[in-house]
């Protein structure tokens, strides 16, 4: 069962830009680091709104997809390119000491923050060190 | 030749065509690459296309402060430099570290005949959009049969 979960509610034109086979997928570029309390990433989609985001989350995975739009006048013709697709997509296995049901994401100037919570029973606890 | 494109698809179908064919040209092509050429890879990535008015660039830089990048234009010369700040946390233990962090800049050769003083840019979702305008002079003209 997939728990889905989105940044913003999708309109129809969408779904069909997110499920229709895209030609070249580009692999966003990901910082993941993990602290006491949970696991972030962070991840570079330049170009992408919050209501071209899709981020689903189920037990064990984290799939991220997102669709990078760009204000082109009609008629324009390539010059030079670097980017060859407008098409994001990542996904990670997770595992199950991540409460993937608290899931927060964030999206701001093209960045991606999703933090996963880890479960309170499961975080680390300091040892002490005692000498003699 | 090339040839004029109407929808977001075959824009970037044209773009993915022409990457392609730099890639032979770096790759395995007898044409030495231009001077100002760069490495694939290189911070920020960076599309520009043409249209009969103008130049539009598009640089894929999520997460700048669009106050602190510098951008200028001689002649046909455009500089973007900045600095992209990553604030990496100091306690936590860290798997990937894949984006791009710390200062660049980059320069692109535009088109011989934009315009300097017809330069703007904003920023939006993380890309920086920058249109040049062609020269007046420049410009196609359509010139009527007699």
């Amino acid at each position: 069962m997939t728990d889905k979960r989105e940044v913003a509610s999708r309109d129809s034109t969408e779904v069909e830009a997110t499920e229709r086979e895209p030609g070249v997928v580009m692999v966003p570029p990901a910082d993941v680091f993990e602290d006491a309390d949970g696991i972030t990433l962070q991840l570079d989609m330049p170009g992408v709104a919050r209501d071209r985001l899709n981020l689903q989350t189920d037990k064990n995975s984290l799939l991220i997809e997102g669709t990078a739009q760009l204000d082109m006048p009609q008629g324009m013709a390539a010059l030079y390119a670097d980017v060859r697709s407008t098409f994001y997509r990542r996904s990670f296995v997770l595992s199950d000491e991540l409460q993937t049901d608290k899931t927060e994401a964030n999206l701001k100037d093209g960045i991606l923050t999703v933090r996963i919570p880890k479960r309170a029973e499961v975080r680390s606890r300091r040892i002490e060190v005692r000498g003699d | 030749m090339l040839g004029s494109l109407t929808s977001l698809d075959s824009m970037f179908e044209e773009f993915r065509r022409m990457s392609d064919q730099m890639d032979e040209l770096f790759g395995r092509g007898t044409q030495p690459p231009a001077i100002r050429s760069v490495a694939r890879g290189t911070f920020p990535p960076i599309n520009m296309g043409a249209t009969p008015d103008g130049i539009t660039l598009y640089l894929f830089a999520a997460g700048l402060d669009p106050k602190t990048v510098e951008l200028n234009i001689q002649r046909n010369l455009l500089t973007v430099a900045g600095e992209r700040k990553i604030n990496a946390s100091p306690t936590a233990t860290y798997y990937r570290q894949e984006r791009f962090g710390g200062v660049f800049r980059r320069v692109i050769a535009l088109p011989e005949d934009v315009d300097p003083e017809g330069v703007e840019a904003r920023y939006r979702d993380g890309i920086l959009q920058i249109t040049a305008r062609r020269r007046e002079s420049a410009k196609p003209r359509q010139i009527s049969v007699q």
